[in-house]
């Protein structure tokens, strides 16, 4: 019997002849990523320094959850940070003005290449399935543990896949692409996740990220895409370095196959508080008129330079509605620095966003971005949990970078369908 | 920790949260991040039960639905145990949260079913490494699949931490 995607870079780097659901993994890893978060000086975190690591050249610090640091606690896990990798001599660190959101860095950098394991202490990991890496996401004692010793474990998991088939409609993007799987399917815990079929070489790959990254609400472990051209075309401009891509055998075993139509796909929005169970088509929620006070671009999700290129193309010339705020936050300095090149912030910022520095910033509800008590928010950020970017009793809904642009512009939640006709991307 | 090493036994009040999909957000809330362990605590569930954490009397057993824990990867295990929770029997268990379970010590188990034999309030007796929940107020039992060893092995060892100090990775406490 053959194996899945997952199952073959488990096996590979473990030495194992076959993994199978259920087995218990002990193995090393290729890429080990530590956020700013890890060097916290709390007695949860790094309560005392690190003194010796089993692989620095495996280990990077990618500096994205509060930078530059908003409070002296994120000062100190940063200046701790520095410290450690000077010292212990890791791989690689990205900080201030050479960084940016880790999952963005590790795709744009190709810091992983196809057929490796990668794990970080972000839950949003399986971003890196867009490189055809098995990643997903540790806590940050269980990362500390990996990245000292050199290894970790893993409980491999059933697979459920995905078959991809037709192309993109217009105006609908990655974003709609989870969600449109959230409705149908709803979360698929327990499961490793795998994408497949021609419908996916249709996906530009900035969706396609959008989508690896967002399996995480759905509960999935590891989230696989194969390699296709166009993702060699990404990897052979950023580095020709070998790698070694995996395909799923003919004869994996799979817990489910799910056959989807992307024609079927259309823009839609999750509703406040929660996402598997509570996805309505944005036209539906339009129809409703609901108010917004802050409407929200950025995240490993969507803070790339394809949504910064949509928003600038849906409000080039118009204003953010009276009363809302437009925070536009770039998943990394090379997203920020193409976006300036490009125009994209200057037509932004005339239209009356405001344009961050790259972070995670309001995702995680840290700074740049902070709903009170009351306020509606629409964003196309990862979670709409209750208190992620603020206040408990705030609302989030979460969409496309499409639908929260079309929403700043009328002030409510709004259809992007009729602004994408009227301003196709060029 | 409570109980024989071997057994692992907790006795206790059920706490149950029957909803699914309780994350992390609610759980541990960001905006408890920077304040002292007692006060962070204190918020813990505070979204859906307000004043819930004050509730909680040492040696209670939280009782969940499905998929407790989804979300962020903070360590959301950590934060509950310090209100005074000594085990965590779920339907289902979110991915990450299991794993910080293990690694900061807080003796967890996913027990499908345990929700039928279990209501607020009831006397329970839990044997994580075993894997039976019995309701001494009803008489009712669920059973469930323990975690693997090695990992009851690291809650054993006190977690993470407290390897990493042993094999001399960390540095020694002050």
């Amino acid at each position: 019997m053959g194996m899945t995607m997952a199952e073959k870079v488990l096996a590979r780097r473990s030495g194992r002849a076959v993994v199978r659901p259920g087995d218990i993994v002990v193995t090393d890893v290729d890429l080990i990523v530590l956020a700013d978060t890890v060097f916290s000086d709390t007695p949860d975190t790094l309560p005392t320094d690190l003194l010796r690591v089993a692989h620095p050249d495996r280990i990077v610090v990618l500096m994205d959850h509060g930078v530059p640091a908003p409070n002296e606690r994120y000062a100190r896990a940063q200046r701790r940070a520095r410290e450690h990798a000077r010292r212990l001599g890791f791989r690689e660190v990205a900080d201030v003005g050479g960084g940016g959101i880790e999952h963005q860095l590790i795709f744009e950098r190709c810091l992983a290449l196809p057929g490796q394991l990668v794990a970080s202490n972000d839950s949003h990991t399986s971003a890196a399935g867009v490189l055809n890496c098995a990643a997903r996401g540790l806590g940050l004692a269980d990362i500390l543990q990996l990245a000292a010793t050199g290894r970790t474990w893993y409980r491999a998991s059933p697979t459920v896949r995905f078959v991809l088939e037709g192309e993109l409609p217009f105006g609908v993007y990655g974003k709609d692409v989870f969600l449109h799987l959230s409705q149908l399917y709803g979360s698929q815990e327990g499961h490793d996740i795998e994408f497949g079929g021609p419908g996916l070489e249709t996906m530009p790959l900035d969706d396609r990220a959008t989508l690896a990254t967002m399996c995480t609400e759905l509960n999935a472990n590891f989230v696989m895409m194969p390699v296709d051209a166009l993702l060699r075309e990404h990897i052979a401009a950023v580095t020709d370095a070998a790698y070694e891509p995996v395909e799923p055998d003919a004869d994996a075993e799979y817990a489910a196959v799910h056959v989807v139509d992307l024609a079927d796909v259309k823009p839609r929005i999750a509703l406040p508080h929660r996402i598997n169970g509570n996805v309505r088509s944005a036209a539906a929620v339009a129809a409703d008129g609901i108010r917004i006070d802050q409407a929200f671009i950025g995240s490993c999700a969507n803070g790339k330079l394809s949504d910064l290129r949509i928003a600038a193309r849906l409000l080039e010339g118009r204003r953010v509605a009276d009363g809302v705020r437009l925070i536009v936050t770039p998943g990394s300095q090379a997203v920020y620095l193409e976006a300036l090149r490009a125009g994209y912030i200057e037509t932004l910022t005339e239209a009356g966003a405001v344009v961050t520095n790259s972070t995670c910033g309001a995702c995680a509800g840290g700074h740049l971005g902070v709903l009170a008590p009351g306020e509606v928010c629409i964003t196309s950020s990862t979670r709409n949990f209750r208190g992620r970017m603020g206040s408990a009793d705030a609302e989030i809904y979460l969409a496309s970078t499409a639908t929260v642009a079309a929403s700043a512009i009328e002030g409510v939640i709004a259809d992007p369908m009729p602004h994408l006709v009227e301003r196709p991307l060029v | 920790m409570t109980g024989t090493a071997e057994e692992w036994v907790f006795t206790g009040r059920a706490r149950v949260f029957a909803e699914d999909d309780i994350n992390t957000d609610q759980i541990m809330p960001r905006r408890g991040f920077e304040l002292p362990p007692e006060e962070q605590s204190a918020l813990v569930l505070d979204s859906i039960r307000p004043g819930w954490a004050a509730t909680v009397r040492a040696g209670d057993i939280l009782i969940a639905g499905r998929r407790f824990g989804c979300g962020s990867s903070r360590p959301a295990p950590l934060v509950l145990a310090r209100t005074g929770i000594a085990a965590v029997v779920a339907e289902s268990l979110g991915d990450i949260f299991l794993r910080n379970a293990v690694a900061y010590a807080v003796p967890v188990l996913e027990c499908p079913g345990v929700l039928d034999v279990v209501a607020e309030g009831d006397d329970l007796e839990v044997r994580v490494a075993r894997g039976t929940v019995a309701n001494l107020t009803t008489g009712a039992t669920a059973e469930a699949t323990p975690l693997p060893t090695m990992l009851l092995d690291t809650i054993a060892a006190g977690g993470v931490h407290a390897l990493l100090r042993r094999d001399g990775y960390l540095a020694p406490a002050d």
